[in-house]
């Protein structure tokens, strides 16, 4: 099969729609005026926020006053758990619970605010990387202000029982935010359905470009103000608006959450595909729940192997993909919601994280399906790791035949 | 060529749907806002006031969905000027203000018309309830009350001038409030459930006495006593009370008591029996009348003493120096201060004034 180049990393980041790059250029040097200016030329630059907005509002089922332009997805989290962690305080409520298994966004947080004095509760996610809405009910105390767990995992895809749980919060009278960055376009969303009181999401996930996301926060949640200074996004975050990428972001979005079963039914046929494929190589498993799972996402662990030199040799082969988040590749660490499902740190160590969407083709499926197998057999021919499992465990070294 | 017209948006859903309204009439609309106060500046930081920025976020929102342009018009030091400082200052000196008198006559029908006028519109239009009507015989505007008299609002515009009535529209004046909600879901305007706003917008808490201590003090302590001069008790500061108040004031005697005088003077609270709180008369100043110029001769009419009260049959007679005596026909309860006396034939507003 002739070499070609495979992105399959659609959790990482996406391509910005052909859509989504046109309704936004005329922003660059035609309509370039400043939205809170007076003139005509802002007061188009508004309109077109506005209607983003109103865009982002309509596809998470939210009111246009709901909705607030960040700079992507880590900015929504930080400022929805501290903004809670604030207003709960006031209260002395000084208590969270938030999952094992959360992007660092959240965690760090989390533990920043461990170091002001909160309490955080961690709940496990189990083998399969699921919590259940009676977790965080057992968690709930009187001083919990808040509970935080993400949508859908941005390494293994599995998808919390969201709309349970914002049930639970609200039985208890707690404040539910969700992390929906790696949901948002890839499975149905209704903040007033699903019990959501906040959901951040981040534009470049689906189609828009970096640096534009945004929160939704639920009419009567007041929470501070995160960035001081003029009154964009209704005093609460200062700044002049971004407005090329909003406007992006509002295309992108309604385009993103049209169909989705329909779509997801495509990607789902792929995925299980390579799923299938991938899981013939010995000593393979798949990470997370295999049904409460986002359609184009495929976590494997490939025993013996090191996670990073498995990339590099897929980069060789023109294939991008991960192992786990692209923001902790900077790190030593093996993934922390692999270590959550309770998998050793050498099994963690050899994950791979392809994530399609309806972008890739089938030829791109056979295409991973080719090139995967004979890298793992030929990195684990040199792996000294692979040649002790195979000998303390009596498994036959199927790389020596 | 259509008329032009300037809507004064508050971001709520009369306004909202006086746009549309004026829109299906053909109108060339465009919608403003007075930004009127920050919420820190009133010591806030909450919302669900009538003009602050969120209401300006709204109101931008429902121009932007209905396809109209917006403008943000800054008149706050203007409001603070005319409406803030004359309500506090109405306040301490013992009398009852009405601020939302004070904004229209200032701000809506002033500066808001001024600069409409400058921009080149024809006519403003405001979401009051409340109806005009042009007299032939005579040659003068007349302003009428909404048929849905608990929602009428003539009473805050008695003091409209002829100019001023020839140029304003009132597209939801005749119309009911359910019929206006429902124009508003039907097109998805943000502002369809938004509650009804406040008597007062910049007191959203209804906290007179604690806005007034937060900028002026706490208010010295006095004699609480009959109007024969017998003490009762003491009093807190005399802005926490108003007159015809009869709960609240903290002290006991054999029959109910109220609140009939605020003597600021000598910062005593003085009480008195049920029929010491009725009056015959009283004297309005800053008076306006809208079927006429001025009162030459005694009329007699209706009159309301506050914003939703019934009509109280009376005489209005012209005194030297503008203002007039208003006789009532029957005893007329808790008369105050500062609060307006708007004068009705029937459904028309003949005028009114601040009472002295």
């Amino acid at each position: 099969m002739e070499k070609r180049f495979v992105y399959a990393d659609n959790s990482a980041t996406t391509r910005v729609s052909q859509k989504a790059l046109d309704a936004a250029l005329p922003y660059f040097t035609e309509l370039y005026g400043n939205p809170s200016s007076i003139y005509s030329l802002g007061m188009e630059c508004a309109k077109a926020v506005l209607k983003a907005r109103e865009q982002v509002a309509n596809a998470l089922g939210a009111k246009v006053n709901e909705i607030y332009f960040t700079a992507g997805g880590s900015e929504s989290d930080n400022w929805a758990i501290r903004g809670c962690a604030q207003l709960g305080e006031k209260k002395g409520k000084k208590h969270i619970i938030t999952t094992a298994f959360e992007h660092h966004a959240v965690l760090h947080t989390c533990q920043y605010l461990e170091k002001l004095g909160f309490e955080v509760t961690y709940l496990p996610v189990g083998d399969k990387g699921l919590v259940t809405a009676q977790q965080v009910e057992d968690a709930i105390r009187d001083d919990t202000c808040l509970v935080t767990i993400m949508t859908a995992n941005n390494e293994i895809g599995t998808i919390q029982p969201i709309a349970e749980i914002g049930e639970v919060c609200h039985k208890h009278g707690v404040w539910f935010h969700t992390d929906a960055v790696q949901a948002v376009g890839n499975i149905d969303i209704n903040v007033k359905d699903m019990n959501i009181d906040m959901l951040s999401l981040s534009g470049h996930k689906l189609h828009a470009p970096k640096g534009v996301g945004a929160l939704y926060v639920k009419t009567g949640i007041n929470l501070p103000n995160l960035i001081y200074g003029g009154a964009q996004e209704r005093n609460k975050r200062a700044g002049t608006e971004n407005v090329p990428s909003i406007v992006a972001l509002g295309v992108a979005i309604t385009d993103a959450v049209k169909d989705i079963p329909a779509k997801n039914e495509r990607v789902r046929k792929m995925r299980d595909r390579l799923i299938e494929g991938l899981l013939k190589i010995p000593e393979s498993r798949l990470n997370g729940d295999t049904e409460h799972r986002l359609a184009g996402n495929v976590n494997i662990s490939v025993r013996g192997v090191e996670g990073e030199s498995l990339l590099l040799s897929l980069d060789l082969q023109g294939v991008a993909a991960s192992s786990g988040s692209a923001c902790t590749s900077g790190s030593l660490d093996p993934s922390h919601v692999l270590l959550s499902l309770g998998l050793p740190h050498e099994v963690a160590h050899g994950s791979l994280r392809l994530s399609i969407n309806d972008e890739n083709t089938e030829e791109d499926v056979d295409y991973i399906l080719e090139v995967l197998p004979p890298i793992v057999k030929h990195l684990r021919s040199m792996s000294p790791l692979w040649e002790r499992i195979c000998r303390t465990e009596n498994i036959h070294d199927y790389t020596l035949d | 060529m259509a008329d032009k017209v300037l809507v004064a948006m508050s971001g709520g859903v009369d306004s909202s749907v006086s746009v549309k309204l004026l829109l299906d009439e053909g109108y060339d609309v465009a919608g403003a806002t007075m930004r009127l106060y920050s919420n820190e500046d009133i010591g806030l930081d909450k919302t669900r006031t009538c003009c602050s920025l969120n209401d300006v976020e709204d109101a931008r929102f429902v121009a932007f969905k209905l396809g109209i342009d917006f403008h943000v018009f800054n008149f706050s030091d203007d409001f603070k000027h005319y409406v803030i400082d004359n309500f506090v200052d109405t306040y301490l000196a013992g009398g009852t203000p009405n601020p939302c008198i004070e904004c229209n006559k200032h701000l809506k029908f002033a500066k808001f018309y001024e600069r409409a006028k400058l921009l080149g519109f024809d006519h403003i239009a405001t979401g009051h309830y409340a109806a005009r009507e042009f007299d032939e015989k005579s040659g003068r505007w007349l302003l009428k009350r909404s048929p849905d008299r608990s929602k009428d609002q003539s009473y805050v515009l008695y003091s409209m001038t002829q100019e001023q009535l020839a140029h304003t529209l009132f597209p939801v004046g005749e119309m009911h409030k359910d019929k206006i909600r429902d124009i508003a879901e039907e097109n998805k305007l943000i502002n369809a459930n938004k509650p009804d706003s406040q008597d007062i917008c910049f007191i959203p808490d209804g906290d007179y006495a604690g806005f007034i201590t937060k900028r002026c003090g706490e208010q010295q302590s006095g004699d609480i006593v009959l109007s024969d001069g017998t003490k009762l008790g003491k009093h807190k500061g005399l802005i926490h009370y108003t007159i015809g108040q009869r709960k609240g004031v903290g002290i006991s005697y054999s029959e109910p008591l109220f609140v009939i005088t605020k003597d600021m003077e000598h910062n005593r609270l003085i009480m008195g029996k049920a029929d010491e709180v009725y009056s015959d008369s009283l004297v309005a100043g800053d008076v306006n009348f809208i079927p006429f110029d001025t009162l030459t001769e005694p009329i007699t009419c209706t009159a309301q003493t506050r914003y939703h009260q019934k009509d109280a049959e009376c005489t209005v007679s012209p005194m030297n120096d503008g203002k007039v005596l208003v006789t009532f026909k029957e005893p007329h309860k808790a008369i105050s201060k500062g609060q307006a006396v708007v004068f009705y034939d029937g459904e028309y507003v003949i005028g009114g004034g601040t009472i002295l």
